[in-house]
C-alpha cells in the first residue's frame, strides 16, 4: 500500500522530491522549502491524509521542519522534511489549507524562531508577554 | 441589534482545575468570537528531554499530565523502539495493553463526573468519581501508584501483572463495567441531560478533517480514526474491538462515545487477561541506534504523538511530543460560535481538554512550609494502604 502513495507522490514532484522508505509504515519525503508546502496540500487535499504535526529540529544548517502526514487506512506515516536556513528562518506558510496547523506554526515561531510567511495571527502561543524577544528556547545555543 | 461585550472567563481554572484565558465577544447571549490564551503551565519539557536519557525520559514525560500518564510513556518508548526497530516480548504487548485501557476507564469516568458536575448535575460527579475509585486501586495493586505508573521502558515494562491479582482486576472491571451500562442508559433517557447537551457545540464532519482533531472529539463527528485500529501497535491487532463512531458531533454524542469507550475498554482488558501468555516482560536493549522514530498511542483524549530524533548517544538530539489537546482544543472555534453563552463553558470542557499535555507541564509542587512526615514515612504509609486493599 505504501508503494502507491511513495508512486503517486514521485509522478507528482518527480525530481523535486527525494523518498526515503525506513520501513513500511514510515516514509520520509526530504523536499525544498518552496516545495513542501504543495506537497503537503496534495497529501492532504487529494490523497486524503491527516495532519498529525510538525516538528522544528534546530541544525547546523537552519531549522528542519518536518510535517507528519498520517494515512489512517495504510497504517502509514509520510513525513515531509524541508530546511528553513538561519540566520532568518522562513517558510511559507500551511494554515490557509489546513486549518489545523495554526497552532504548532505558532509553537515554532515561538521556540525555535521560524518566520511562518501569510499565517494569520503569528501570536505568542506559549510564551509569556515578558519573554525577551528573539531569544528562542528549542534552540541549540539555550541550555536546558 | 445588541452591543456587543467581552467576557473573560480564567485563567484561574474555569473548567478543569487548569488555567487557562477564554475571551468571549458576546451579543446579548450569543457568543459571536471566542479568543483564547495559555502558556500559562508552559515548563519547557520537549528542551528538558534532551537532557534525560532513554532510560529516563518515560519518567519525565509521565509527568506531563496525571490523568493520561501512562499515554505519554507509551508514545515515549513507542517512538525509541521505531529508530532501530526493536521488537519487545509478547506478554510485555499485553501488559502495556492493560495499562493503556484501564487508565482509558479512569479517564473516561472523570470526564462523565465533570461533565455532569459542569451542568449542573452532581449525582453524576458522585457516582462516576466513586466508581472510578476501584480503578485507581487497581492501579496501585498492579503498578504500585495510583498514577505516574512508571510501567513503561524501552524494550518492554518494568513490572509484571501478577496471577493472583487477576481475580480483583476481574472484579473491578464487572463493576465498571454494570455501573457504566447503567449510567449510558441513565444519560440516553434523562430529559434534562438532553436538552442540554443535544444540538449543542456541534463540530461538522468537515470542521474535524481541517482542524485535524483526533480521538473522541473526531469520532462522534463521524470520523472513524484511532491509532489502536489504524496504526495497530502493542496488542491491539490480536483483540477484538470496535471503533465507536456518532454522526451528531454535538456534546450528546461526545458524551455517549466516551462512555461506549469504556464499555469496549473493559472488553478490551477482558480479553488481554485470558490471552496473556508467560514469558519475559522486557528485551535487553543496549543501545539507541542513530536515526529518528515516530512513536503513537491512543490515548483517552486521542492520538497522542512523539517523535525522537537520536544521534547515537545516550541523549536524544530532539523530543517531540504533541498531545491530542493540543489538536483538539483549537477546534472550540468552530463549536462555540453562535451558541449561548451558558453553553461556553461545557462546549469548550467537551473535548475533556488536558492544558498540562497542550503545554507540557510537570506537576506543580504545594510547599506548606510545614514537615508533618519525611519521606521514608510518607512511602511506608503507602506501602501499608497497597497491602491493605490487596486484602
Amino acid at each position: 500500500m505504501s508503494r502507491e502513495i511513495i508512486e503517486k507522490i514521485r509522478e507528482r514532484f518527480k525530481e523535486k522530491v527525494e523518498i526515503f522508505e525506513k520501513s513500511p509504515k514510515r516514509i520520509y519525503v526530504n523536499v525544498d522549502k518552496k516545495d513542501s508546502p504543495n506537497v503537503i496540500q496534495y497529501l492532504f487535499e487529494d490523497l486524503g491524509a491527516r495532519f498529525s504535526i510538525a516538528s522544528g529540529v534546530d541544525t547546523r544548517a537552519g531549522i528542519e521542519i518536518l510535517y507528519h502526514m498520517a494515512f489512517d487506512n495504510e497504517n502509514l506515516f509520510v513525513t515531509v522534511r524541508t530546511l528553513a536556513p538561519k540566520p532568518n528562518p522562513e517558510i511559507d506558510s500551511i494554515v490557509l489549507f489546513l486549518p489545523g496547523a495554526e497552532w504548532i506554526e505558532r509553537e515554532i515561531h515561538d521556540l525555535l524562531g521560524v518566520n511562518f510567511i501569510g499565517h494569520p495571527n503569528l501570536e505568542r502561543l506559549l510564551l509569556s508577554d515578558d519573554w525577551p524577544e528573539g531569544k528562542y528556547p528549542l534552540r541549540k545555543e539555550e541550555e536546558s | 441589534m445588541s452591543e456587543r461585550c467581552i467576557i473573560p472567563i480564567g485563567p484561574y481554572h474555569p473548567l478543569l482545575e487548569e488555567p487557562e484565558f477564554f475571551k468571549f465577544y458576546v451579543e446579548g447571549e450569543k457568543v459571536v468570537d471566542a479568543e483564547l490564551r495559555i502558556g500559562y503551565n508552559h515548563r519547557g519539557i520537549e528542551k528538558l528531554g534532551e537532557s534525560k536519557t532513554y532510560d529516563q525520559l518515560p519518567f519525565l514525560v509521565e509527568r506531563i499530565c496525571g490523568i493520561c500518564s501512562t499515554s505519554h510513556p507509551i508514545a515515549n518508548v513507542q517512538a525509541a523502539e521505531d529508530i532501530s526497530g526493536i521488537e519487545i516480548p509478547e506478554r510485555a504487548k499485553y501488559i502495556r495493553t492493560i495499562v493503556g485501557e484501564l487508565e482509558r476507564i479512569e479517564s473516561h469516568l472523570l470526564w462523565v463526573g465533570l461533565a455532569g458536575h459542569f451542568i449542573g448535575y452532581n449525582t453524576v460527579f458522585m457516582w462516576a468519581w466513586r466508581y472510578r475509585e476501584p480503578v485507581l486501586d487497581m492501579f496501585e495493586i498492579i503498578t504500585g501508584n495510583r498514577n505516574h505508573y512508571a510501567m513503561m521502558k524501552v524494550g518492554g515494562v518494568r513490572r509484571d501483572i501478577k496471577d493472583e491479582d487477576i481475580p480483583g482486576l476481574e472484579k473491578a472491571l464487572s463493576e465498571v463495567d454494570s455501573f457504566t451500562k447503567m449510567l449510558t442508559d441513565a444519560v440516553l433517557d434523562d430529559p434534562i441531560i438532553q436538552a442540554r447537551t443535544k444540538g449543542v457545540g456541534v463540530l461538522r464532519k468537515k470542521d474535524a478533517i481541517e482542524m485535524c482533531v483526533v480521538g473522541p472529539t473526531a469520532r462522534p463527528s463521524g470520523l472513524k480514526i484511532d491509532v489502536r485500529k489504524d496504526h495497530p501497535y502493542a496488542a491491539y491487532d490480536r483483540i477484538n474491538f470496535d471503533v465507536i463512531t456518532r454522526e451528531e458531533g454535538d456534546v450528546f454524542a461526545k458524551a455517549v462515545v466516551r462512555l461506549l469507550e469504556i464499555l469496549e475498554s473493559v472488553k478490551i482488558i477482558r480479553q488481554c487477561l485470558k490471552k496473556m501468555p508467560a514469558g519475559p516482560i522486557e528485551v535487553e536493549v543496549r543501545e539507541i541506534g542513530k536515526g529518528e522514530g515516530i512513536g503513537l498511542h491512543e490515548a483517552p483524549r486521542g492520538e497522542v504523538f512523539h517523535y525522537i530524533r537520536s544521534n547515537g548517544s545516550n541523549y536524544p538530539e530532539r523530543v517531540k511530543i504533541r498531545a491530542p489537546s493540543f489538536m483538539n482544543v483549537p477546534s472550540f472555534k468552530k463549536t462555540v460560535i453562535g451558541e449561548s453563552i451558558a453553553d461556553a463553558a461545557l462546549i469548550t470542557a467537551a473535548v475533556d481538554p488536558c492544558y498540562c499535555c497542550t503545554e507540557r507541564m510537570a506537576a506543580i509542587d504545594v510547599g506548606t512550609g510545614k514537615e508533618i512526615m519525611d519521606g521514608q514515612k510518607l512511602i511506608k504509609l503507602s506501602q501499608e494502604k497497597t497491602e491493605q486493599l490487596r486484602k
